[in-house]
């Protein structure tokens, strides 16, 4: 067990390694630069020239790459070009609000997804299975930033029963401690706060949540129908169990392990940053600092960011193939 | 031993009375896959259900457990276990007397145990549901079961998963989950399919013993014929839903009146036969059948069979009827055995 987690977290090395490289050429590609977008349109060629010097932008690209990643081993990713702040401390501070999101969403798509996709099985032709079916086509088919918008549109500006951005009021003084502001205020006791943070996760966690919603109904259904016709659940029908243990130990323990794998997936690229959701509720997690830096060309920010996210991806990922082993005995690694 | 159903017990434990299984797809013809099946099986007593893939003696077994799905399957006649009517009976009835009254074990038991479950849970779960037990009381139940039907260190297994389990193992511990509350009825649906040679010799043993030290009712369901020999008293052969010949088992190896009877028998390799000789199959294959109503199933693939076979002359199916004592034959033009005193001629048919 230990041995392959050890495997798994060197494996991380040429990972990371390869997509430096790749951002690193990536991010020199992009058209404008820093300079450019830091002192606008219409900034003369020596105003560039001096930023350029400054940041140390003239200098050859292998000795760039070099620089970085002699710091980047140190977590040091240097500071962000907008802000003037360290990235580390930045990712450090906007990852719990992706956090956050990430765990109100999968609630959200794991809660219902499952129970529907269950029933969509067990009603198999009815009108409820065709409904989950079309309903699930359509929430993977709909644009994550429609669906974003649409839901802002409605609850909070029209109707105003939620609020539509940000993650806390910011008239509310919350005490932080940990940057997850709704543990923040369970922790300090400021129950209004904590409330606050909540009702403001809860618009995004839909639209971030729909697509792995309809992806854990569409599997669910798949996978309940696979499994009621399986000998091993004729067998406890033969032993005339009552219905009940039947349909949880026989039905959907078994149904639930290609699930899970859909979850952990799902876990790990919403953890990888929202972008488009974050920014259309103006959330203030890593997607909408990827979001501002990528306009600000502030390579600093790119390059740490997602080089830290890729660790959160593959660590999440590791964490599944784990969980995986505690599901299904047959996996079980030694 | 008589071969007269329920004989020497009293009263049957488990009888069948014309039962038939349909199933109907929207926009498809409904197929009939039990046609009129009745026999009876009294306690001690093992019956065997012969025939060859499709012949409806697996959907017997199923109808019989109440185990069939209820949409697009419609199942009629008349099932009795102990005296009680099973047809029609709700879900829930049938719940309490499945696992306690009345068992099965089934053919593969590979898919037959649920992967992610331990042993001991889904034995225990057994003896939870239908006895009054404490879950240490059905613990060290489970570990005496599993020591019963042949399982060495049970308590280790109990704590193992069915994948930690050789063949023989697995189906050891279905037929343990199937004796848990000493069900009156056991049936085994082909269970040595999935088995090795030595393996299902030794599952066979086990049934054996069982009937013998429980006074269970068995129906074995199975196309092997060394299967019958070694474990039926009487057997009943079907094909394309009906019983077409039923006999004792020693009465039906040494003169088979059934010509599909005689080409399973002729089919069987033999070891004292020589080298290289062919085997003999039966021609055409079970989808060469015709339905009843339009004469004998078997007529396009029987070498006894005359026009009368294929054409309805009466206007009836052929019926199965009595042929010397313990025995019943459907078939106008029956194999005839001239040295063995049987058939027509009625004195001292059966011994």
């Amino acid at each position: 067990m230990l041995r392959f987690i050890v495997r798994r977290l060197l494996q991380l090395i040429p990972i990371l390694l390869g997509l430096s490289i790749l951002l690193f050429a990536w991010l020199r590609a992009l058209p404008g630069g820093p300079a450019q977008a830091a002192l606008g349109e219409r900034a003369t060629p020596e105003a560039i020239a001096r930023y350029n010097e400054l940041f140390g932008l003239d200098e050859p690209l292998i000795v760039q790459y070099l620089r970085f990643l002699g710091r980047a081993v140190r977590l040091d990713f240097g500071t962000s070009a907008r802000t003037g702040r360290p990235v580390t401390t930045e990712f450090l501070e906007r990852m719990p609000g992706t956090i956050e999101l990430t765990i109100f969403a999968m609630i959200f798509a794991i809660g219902v997804g499952i129970p529907l996709g269950y029933l969509a099985a067990r009603k198999h032709g009815s009108w409820l299975d065709s409904a989950s079916v079309i309903g699930s086509l359509l929430g993977v088919a709909i644009p994550v930033f429609f669906l974003a918008y649409l839901l802002r549109l409605v609850f909070a500006v029209e109707l105003g029963w939620l609020p539509g951005s940000g993650r806390q009021d910011v008239r509310i003084d919350a005490t932080r401690i940990t940057n997850f502001y709704v543990l923040d205020g369970l922790l300090t006791r400021e129950w209004d706060a904590a409330w606050d943070a909540v009702l403001h996760l809860i618009l995004p966690a839909i639209a971030l949540g729909t697509i792995p919603l309809a992806i854990i109904v569409r599997i669910t259904r798949a996978s309940v129908l696979d499994v009621v016709n399986e000998d091993y659940v004729r067998t406890a029908n033969a032993k005339g169990l009552a219905t009940s243990t039947v349909r949880r130990r026989h039905i959907i323990r078994n149904a639930l392990l290609p699930v899970s794998t859909t979850i952990g997936l799902q876990t790990g690229l919403l953890l990888s940053g929202a972008v488009l959701t974050e920014s259309v509720f103006s959330f203030g997690g890593v997607g909408s600092a990827l979001y501002d830096a990528i306009f600000a060309r502030d390579f600093a920010v790119l390059q740490g960011f997602i080089l830290m996210l890729a660790v959160v991806y593959v660590l999440v990922n590791l964490l599944v193939d784990i969980s995986y082993g505690l599901l299904d005995p047959r996996v079980r690694v030694r | 031993m008589s071969s007269v159903p329920g004989g020497p017990a009293g009263a049957p434990v488990l009888e069948v009375d014309d039962l038939a299984v349909t199933f109907a797809r929207r926009g498809e013809q409904a197929t009939r896959a039990v046609d009129g099946v009745s026999f009876a099986v009294g306690a001690s007593e093992t019956v065997g259900l012969v025939g060859e893939s499709g012949c409806g003696k697996s959907v017997t077994s199923l109808a019989i457990m109440g185990l069939l799905p209820r949409r697009g399957v419609t199942v009629s006649g008349s099932v009795r276990l102990e005296g009680q009517e099973l047809i029609g009976a709700s879900d829930s009835r049938l719940r309490t007397l499945r696992g306690a009254h009345m068992a099965m074990v089934f053919q593969d038991p590979l898919s037959s145990l649920n992967p992610t479950v331990q042993i001991g849970t889904q034995v225990t779960e057994v003896l939870l549901e239908h006895r009054d037990m404490s879950k240490s009381e059905a613990a060290t139940e489970a570990a005496d079961l599993l020591d019963r039907v042949g399982i060495p260190d049970p308590s280790r297994r109990l704590k193992e998963y069915p994948h930690q389990l050789s063949g023989g193992m697995r189906q050891r511990a279905l037929i343990a989950m199937a004796l848990a509350c000493s069900p009156r009825l056991l049936i085994a649906d082909e269970p040595t399919t999935a088995l090795d040679v030595t393996i299902q010799a030794q599952i066979l043993e086990l049934l054996r013993e069982l009937v013998v030290d429980t006074g269970t009712a068995l129906v074995m369901i199975t196309h092997d014929l060394g299967v019958v020999a070694g474990l039926c008293d009487r057997v009943h052969v079907m094909y394309s839903g009906k019983i077409i010949e039923t006999a004792d088992r020693h009465e039906l190896f040494a003169r088979p009146r059934q010509p599909y009877t005689g080409g399973l028998l002729a089919s069987v390799p033999r070891l004292d036969a020589g080298r290289g000789t062919p085997l003999t199959p039966i021609r055409g294959s079970a989808r060469d059948a015709i339905p009843w109503a339009e004469g004998c199933a078997f007529a396009p693939r029987c070498d006894n069979a005359q026009d009368d076979c294929l054409t309805e002359v009466s206007g009836s199916v052929v019926p199965l009827e009595y042929d010397g004592p313990g025995r019943e034959l459907r078939c106008r033009h029956p194999l005839e055995h001239p040295p063995a005193p049987s058939g027509a001629t009625a004195a001292g048919a059966a011994r």
